[in-house]
């Protein structure tokens, strides 16, 4: 629990278990963990059980748990905090979902916009899932909802470096000192 | 009067929203609002984002947000409320003092002259307002009966938002109504639509998607007005999947809330996108645009009776 406490900013002990959450939640038709199921095993510490459940992969980020808690807590913060300690602990129990974000992320990373063609490409290739939303390409073709090549932003190198820093902080400092020790030697000769 | 602000389009506007981009350039510039594009704008990073990383998705926002700031843009608006959650929380988050530093660090800027995130709907109904919108309307949308579904980002968590009622928001009702149509109260307006993962589970997306619907016509709508492009998609681009997967026939059109707006104030349909909606509205305009014509037609033939 204090894991979660210290990267949501929230207070997951402050649940008292009124079922709030749960009760307007529109995907727990599709959760095996209700989500105030989710809060009180955290409050218990028991990491396992809540890493490897499908609903925090499932949670569509909606808000209304979070909009609707007595007590005030982010509890749709706390959803993507278990999301991101379970990728960091190799889980992923509805891969599908964590290859579209990756897949989706990508795309940003490589255009500095999301390319949406380009997403369902790289969630084809992750996933071998030909048939993706194939049946609304005709229609998305016919209406010219479908851009044909990404756009390219002038900044995409800003956007990658972003992502860069964020994937290896340590790297990124070391490259960065490297630089200015380089130059610090260049202006000295 | 003539208001200048920042621009932030969302990357679905040159995709699969091409008519909800249109449309707001085109009735935001005749109602007198300049739009100014954040140059070089870049994504937001969207759920995805979020769902990997805090700091990566305050960082990616932060960069538009500190854009738009040196551009010289206090208030920048964006039509996707998606992409507005984003940035609005990044601002947000970053009243926190470690995390901005951490964010800094990621975007390699201090990020000191960002600009605050504001939806169009609220441009329109707050800064332009009803009033002034049904003074411009040449085209009222009688006989028009509409519910507004606003999707499950645009007013909440509240906090971060800070913009109309959380759970039971009325301005795009406001704007609506102002154009002449009918809106119909509505229970779903901030029910989520299944969102993102149409692609990856189009099970769940099919059944709240569908359960919105149901709800739409249950409320007795000729039609329902939105203003995201991911949950426009959902109900109509989708409406194949929904109705195989439930067994329903619903046909009833999603319109994007500027489309019905540029309407009323005179615009063309291929001013608006109109073509560009999955799921035919031509029926439903039809009938609305006829309906003055009828009731003269009606009301001529009833003194024909009496003169009779």
């Amino acid at each position: 629990m204090r894991a979660v406490r210290e990267r949501s900013g929230q207070r997951p002990e402050l649940c008292y278990q009124c079922g709030t959450c749960t009760a307007g939640c529109p995907f727990n038709f599709v959760y095996d963990l209700p989500v105030g199921r989710i809060m009180r095993l955290v409050q218990l510490g028991r990491r396992e059980e809540v890493l490897s459940s499908r609903s925090i992969w499932l949670c569509g980020s909606c808000q209304a748990c979070t909009t609707r808690c007595p007590n005030a807590i982010d509890v749709a913060r706390i959803m993507d905090v278990l999301r991101h300690m379970a990728r960091e602990a190799g889980l992923a129990t509805e891969p599908r979902v964590k290859a579209f974000g990756d897949a989706f992320l990508d795309s940003v990373a490589r255009n500095g916009r999301v390319y949406e063609l380009g997403v369902v490409a790289g969630y084809v290739r992750r996933t071998g899932d030909v048939f993706a939303d194939a049946d609304l390409a005709p229609t998305a073709l016919m209406k010219g909802k479908l851009g044909l090549l990404p756009h390219r932003i002038k900044g995409r190198e800003h956007v990658a470096a972003i992502f860069r820093r964020w994937r290896e902080p340590d790297a990124e400092a070391e490259a960065a000192n490297a630089a200015q020790a380089a130059q610090n030697g260049g202006t000295s000769e | 009067m003539t208001l200048r602000i920042g621009y932030y389009p969302g990357c679905s506007g040159a995709g699969t929203s091409t008519e909800y981009e249109q449309s707001t350039r085109a009735v935001l510039r005749k109602l007198g609002v300049e739009l100014h594009e954040v140059p070089d704008w870049s994504c937001c990073g969207s759920t995805p984002a979020h769902t990997v990383s805090h700091t990566l998705s305050a960082a990616l926002s932060a960069r538009n947000l500190e854009l738009a700031g040196r551009a010289g843009f206090d208030l920048v608006a964006t039509p996707c409320p998606s992409c507005l959650a984003n940035l609005r929380t990044a601002g947000h988050k970053m009243e926190n003092a470690d995390f901005r530093a951490e964010v800094s660090r990621l975007v390699g800027a201090d990020c000191a002259d960002m600009a605050d995130a504001r939806s169009t709907v609220e441009v329109l109904a707050r800064m332009v307002g009803p009033k002034a919108v049904a003074q411009r309307v040449t085209r009222p949308l009688k006989g028009l009966k509409v519910v507004c579904y606003y999707g499950c980002l645009m007013t909440r968590p509240p906090e971060v938002m800070d913009f109309d009622d959380p759970e039971n928001p009325t301005a795009m009702d406001e704007l609506l109504a102002a154009c002449g149509a009918e809106v119909l109260p509505f229970a779903y307006k901030v029910e989520c639509c299944g969102a993102a993962a149409g692609t990856v589970r189009g099970d769940i997306t099919a059944e709240l998607s569908g359960r919105i619907l149901d709800a739409a016509v249950a409320a007795g709508a000729d039609a329902v007005v939105a203003a995201c492009p991911l949950c426009q998609m959902n109900l109509d681009l989708r409406r194949g999947q929904i109705n195989k997967a439930r067994g329903t026939v619903h046909d009833l059109p999603v319109f994007y809330f500027t489309q019905l707006m540029g309407l009323a104030l005179g615009l063309s349909s291929s001013d608006l996108g109109i073509k560009k909606l999955a799921v035919d509205p031509n029926p439903v305009l039809r009938r609305a645009f006829a309906a003055p014509k009828e009731d003269a037609a009606g009301k001529k033939s009833k003194e024909g009776r009496e003169c009779a």
